[in-house]
């Protein structure tokens, strides 16, 4: 196999004694949509969190195309591609869709020290931006406040701002949440299309659609990775099963 | 749906667009100010009076870029008039009584204090960020007054303006005038530019939402930390002019509570819009200035004498009428000129 693009190992995070990430290693392949599913309070968002660098770990190391990124902030392992999404939606309400996601392509091209030259006429950062949002199928939405998007515009612009970011790997917390069937729909379509395009790690509650996007599903339980498998063998496997009993019906 | 309908047609860049009337007449009625103190009889008084208020529109504008933007409240943004003013004071006395050397040390003075307080202030947050800058304010304050050799307590008088290229030039209160509306109108146009571009756009968005701007890669804290050093710059220009314009120095330019009243300058012209600071300021400054007789006149219906303490204790007035705008009037004399048009 080839050389992971994100390795994590023995990653631990304890709050106190609740150990919410227990020694989690898991390898993540260039190209693929790994998806991290667990019932509630499983430590997946917070496992997110650690692979971004929204906070540290007690212990382990996170590896990301091959270098230990275990020690950078998260700023800095955006600038090394590997980009976030975040579960409660997390946009700049007061700016236009566009202008959300012209500043991921500003934060990629060129210095932000410039004090001359209206920053929302550049061209160069509003036709990636606006590339960005019609992937996303956020196109026609672009000059619209986002504060005043639908809720599952909101999940569709912050995929737009992740891609706009350039990242190598795109981490998505459960991009489907509080969305109604039609907008997660259109989510689900718009990661049925940037799929091989770009490595993605999903944490996703909605087992419908991991199930029909993921090439490789992680499963996690109390902190804990108990399988890494096919969506085919995971949906069989018991110790699965037991996890899900009584939480969620499984597909 | 109505919502998104109203709002709809708004283009993006409507902040720098859509309101130009206010500035250009506001500067408008700056250049004919002049004109119309000839005319007034009270020459000197007005001068001064409107010289003051574009200073201290220049300070509340410095403080809207990083208060207005950047949600960075700084309690302690009157240390940099003080710095601009002992610049100007602590040079003349040894001798060096020109501006072109006053106040690029007024500015690297006041960038060195912004940079060094701003690298530990803006490593807090919300109230220990106002706490903080308020320490460091009142720090400089009692530099200020233990300084036995520049006036201490007292502080010191200017022999005379500036000079300028060594000539004597803002001797007169009209070419003074001018030099500061200069100042007030270069400040702004750079003000304005700071905020439209790539730099700005960085501190507004993190003034939305700093995990967000982190999470595409950027680090705020740099961000911030220039935008106070420009802010304390422009207001460390602002307290040159003010010791010109007083001919004076004393620590009484950088005690907390003219910290307050530039932040009640800004909230009350109206948050993150610049010349919304320097209305502000000129509407506290001229309500100040007039209040007592405006009280006067309202109350003719009183007793004389009923009047006479009314006029006197105007201040009892002056802080209730302040509060009740700010409360009222969302988006302080900004939001109130914005309404109507709104419809």
């Amino acid at each position: 196999m080839a050389e992971p693009l994100l390795e994590l190992r023995n990653l631990r995070k304890a709050y106190g004694a609740l150990v919410v990430t227990d020694d989690v290693s898991l390898a993540v392949q260039p190209g693929e949509l790994h998806a991290i599913i667990g019932p509630n309070g499983a430590g997946k968002t917070t496992l997110i969190h650690q692979i971004s660098g929204t906070l540290r770990s007690d212990s382990g190391s996170v590896l990301f195309a091959g270098q230990d990124v275990t020690s950078l902030s998260m700023p800095q392992r955006v600038g090394r591609g590997l980009a976030r999404s975040f579960q409660i939606t997390s946009i700049l309400p007061g700016f236009s869709a566009l202008e959300n996601v012209a500043l991921a392509v500003q934060a990629r091209s060129g210095s932000s020290f410039r004090f001359f030259g209206n920053a929302s006429q550049e061209k160069a950062l509003n036709q990636p931006a606006m590339d960005c949002l019609q992937q996303a199928g956020l196109g026609a939405r672009a000059h619209i406040p986002s504060g005043l998007l639908s809720h599952g515009e909101k999940r569709q612009l912050e995929l737009a701002i992740g891609l706009a970011t350039e990242p190598k790997l795109l981490l998505l917390d459960e991009p489907l949440a509080g969305t109604g069937h039609d907008e997660s729909q259109r989510v689900v379509e718009t990661l049925r299309r940037l799929k091989g395009r770009l490595t993605i790690v999903l944490i996703e509650h909605d087992m419908e659609a991991v199930f029909s996007l993921a090439d490789r599903v992680s499963v996690l339980v109390y902190g804990r990775v108990i399988a890494t498998d096919t969506p085919g063998r995971i949906r069989a496997n018991p110790e699965v099963r037991a996890a899900y009993l009584g939480e969620e019906e499984m597909v | 749906m109505t919502e998104l309908a109203d709002t709809a047609s708004a283009p993006a860049p409507s902040l720098s667009t859509r309101f130009e009337v206010v500035p250009i007449v506001l500067f408008a009625a700056f250049a004919a100010a002049p004109l119309f103190a000839t005319y007034s009889g009270a020459e000197g008084y007005v001068l001064s009076l409107l010289t003051r208020v574009m200073i201290f529109g220049i300070a509340a504008m410095a403080l809207d870029l990083i208060l207005g933007y950047g949600a960075l409240v700084s309690f302690g943004h009157a240390a940099f008039l003080g710095i601009g003013g002992y610049a100007v004071g602590i040079l003349a006395t040894h001798g060096i009584e020109d501006a072109l050397i006053q106040i690029p040390v007024a500015l690297v003075a006041s960038a060195l204090f912004a940079l060094v307080t701003g690298a530990i202030s803006l490593r807090t947050k919300g109230v220990y960020f106002i706490m903080i800058t308020l320490a460091f304010g009142q720090m400089l304050y009692f530099l200020a007054t233990s300084l036995a050799a520049y006036g201490g307590d007292d502080g010191m008088t200017l022999s005379s303006r500036s000079l300028v290229a060594g000539s004597r030039i803002l001797k007169s209160d009209f070419a003074f005038y001018w030099m500061c509306l200069i100042c007030l109108l270069g400040a702004y146009a750079f003000s304005r530019s700071v905020v439209a571009s790539r730099f700005g756009r960085v501190l507004r968005g993190t003034r939305e939402n700093a995990i967000r701007m982190e999470a595409i890669g950027f680090q705020p804290f740099r961000f911030q930390l220039a935008a106070y050093v420009i802010s304390g710059m422009m207001a460390g220009l602002a307290g040159c002019l003010l010791a010109n314009q007083a001919e004076f120095v004393s620590p009484a330019f950088m005690t907390w509570q003219r910290s307050g009243e530039l932040i009640f300058m800004v909230v009350l012209g109206g948050l993150g819009s610049l010349h919304g600071a320097i209305i502000g300021a000129a509407a506290f400054l001229l309500l100040e200035e007039f209040l007592p007789e405006i009280l006067h006149g309202v109350s003719f219906f009183l007793a004389e004498e009923t009047r006479a303490h009314l006029a006197e204790n105007w201040k009892m007035v002056f802080g209730p009428l302040l509060i009740l705008i700010v409360l009222f009037v969302r988006g302080g004399i900004m939001g109130l000129l914005r309404r109507p048009r709104h419809g």
